[in-house]
């Protein structure tokens, strides 16, 4: 596989499938794994970044996932474009890229899977997966992990657990999320409150594109604090058990928008919809806002004749570096606008 | 209110709760810029907070911390306490006297409950099971289960004399 491949295909967790998917758009478990005495990566020189990729490439290129059609790619080889098209496809972070040398990331065939080399930790293993499906993330990154550990000197003690080079990571170095399509309790003005529930319970409460970012769109992205103290089972069913009130919340102001506000809820999604289909210039952050809109347009059952698997596709796709892909050149913001209008017409027709 | 870094008028107010427990920052605009948590319109991680948090909340560098130097890595413990991150795994050893409460404030607990690497070498196998018996020994005590706790305390130093 090759980057150029990425392009023609919709990653495996934007496929609109799997439990709860009318409101989880993907789940996602993180590990946070180090190589004993090796240098962490923030505090390593250049040459001992090599030196600790050296030792995880040969062991990373021979996992199943990724020696079979998989993808392995050293960030100093790649153009700025493709490394952000990495980073809107949600396979590595933009610190990652901050930095080249020693950099690398390796990715399964249906994106699943990726592998982030000497980002805050010597290996950042991801497992992403569409709907509601941490138990399954959780499996398949063990999996993963086990066979990884066979063969690395993996950094652990018995009373701390993995040992990170951020100590809000130290134990399970598990970070377990869902990302959230919470529009009707936007709407019906209750997010603030299930927000602050959500954090008093100690989970975290993130925008679109992880750590750092706003949230757009009506998305949240929810995850574990706590990575010390709990085993992993506990970690991702207590989130499970708190999602689940979340999903019922919103499935409930979902009925109250259309028993109670059901005109202004039909003129949202049907004047998003005209919007995004007629449109000739729009910015990345008006689409998806409109793309939202018409999201729960079609999860009530309002929009028909569209794929879920179209919309979501669309929140990507629109991004600047897949245009610019697309496009196979550099493009200016307003041509973007313009390029984004035209794909999203050609898309929803 | 004066700035917590160089006592100037504080003009940024930053207020992070962790596990119920409260911190705060006050800062002066220059000083909250080089912590990189001015201009609030700008994002900022976890790392941030997290340096704040070692810097002013809990473990000012007690005991012999503050000259540490970790022997592999050389970082010292105020290096530790600029970027928020360690240098390497054996930190965690060498920078322990402060590290413990940092954790402990951060996360609650002090005892990794997870899955470990499935090492075959014995010495390793020996540690974990002596952990174990050790939590349950606390938990016996804690719940008065004293003739469980007798019994708990003679398997542990059995375990002990034969490693």
């Amino acid at each position: 596989m090759t980057l150029d491949d990425l392009l023609k295909q919709t990653s495996g967790w934007l496929k609109g499938t799997g439990p709860h998917s009318d409101i989880v758009i993907s789940s996602r478990v993180r590990l946070a794994r180090n190589i004993e005495k090796m240098i962490f990566p923030d505090w390593a020189t250049d040459p001992q970044l090599e030196s600790t990729l050296a030792i995880i490439e040969p062991v990373v290129r021979e996992v199943d996932e990724i020696k079979n059609k998989g993808l392995f790619l050293a960030i100093k080889d790649a153009t700025n474009v493709e490394k952000q098209l990495m980073v809107e496809r949600h396979l590595i972070s933009r610190e990652l890229i901050a930095k080249k040398e020693g950099r690398a990331v390796a990715i399964n065939s249906d994106e699943s899977v990726s592998i982030m080399i000497n980002e805050e930790d010597h290996m950042r293993i991801q497992v992403l997966l569409p709907g509601f499906a941490l138990e399954e993330c959780w499996n398949k990154i063990e999996n993963i992990d086990n066979r990884l550990e066979k063969k690395l000197n993996i950094a652990f003690s018995v009373k701390l657990g993995y040992l990170t080079a951020c100590p809000t990571n130290t134990g399970t170095g598990m970070r377990a999320s869902a990302m959230l399509h919470l529009p009707a309790l936007v709407m019906t003005k209750q997010i603030n409150r299930v927000v602050q529930a959500i954090v008093k319970l100690g989970l975290t409460v993130r925008g679109l594109f992880g750590e750092g970012t706003e949230a757009t769109g009506n998305f949240f992205q929810i995850s574990n604090q706590v990575s010390l103290g709990r085993s992993e089972h506990e970690i991702i069913d207590n989130i499970t058990r708190i999602l689940n009130q979340v999903f019922e919340y919103e499935q409930n102001a979902r009925q109250v928008l259309k028993t109670k506000d059901k005109s202004n809820l039909e003129d949202q999604v049907w004047r998003a919809y005209g919007i995004l289909k007629n449109a000739h210039i729009i910015s990345s952050v008006e689409t998806i806002k409109l793309l939202s809109n018409v999201r729960l347009g079609f999860d009530m059952g309002l929009i028909k004749g569209l794929a879920r698997e179209t919309i979501n596709e669309l929140f990507i796709l629109t991004q600047p570096a897949h245009l610019q892909k697309l496009e196979a050149k550099a493009l200016t913001a307003h041509q973007r606008d313009v390029k984004r209008a035209q794909l999203i017409r050609e898309k929803i027709k | 209110m004066k700035c917590q870094l160089c006592g100037k008028p504080a003009t940024v107010h930053l207020t992070e709760i962790i596990n119920d427990q409260m911190t705060e920052l006050h800062l002066c605009e220059a000083c909250a810029k080089k912590k990189g948590i001015a201009g609030m319109g700008q994002p900022f991680g976890l790392q941030d907070l997290l340096a704040g948090l070692v810097d002013f909340g809990a473990p000012a560098a007690s005991g012999n911390t503050k000259v540490l130097k970790c022997e592999n890595c050389k970082m010292t413990y105020d290096d530790f306490r600029k970027i928020g991150r360690l240098g390497c795994s054996q930190c965690y050893e060498t920078f322990k006297e402060s590290l413990v409460p940092l954790l402990k404030k951060v996360h609650g607990s002090l005892q990794h409950l997870g899955k470990g690497p499935q090492r075959d070498d014995e010495g390793f196998q020996v540690k974990k099971k002596l952990q174990n018996l050790h939590l349950k020994l606390q938990k016996a005590i804690q719940n008065e289960a004293f003739e469980e706790a007798a019994k708990l305390r003679d398997k542990i130093k059995k375990l002990e004399k034969e490693s």
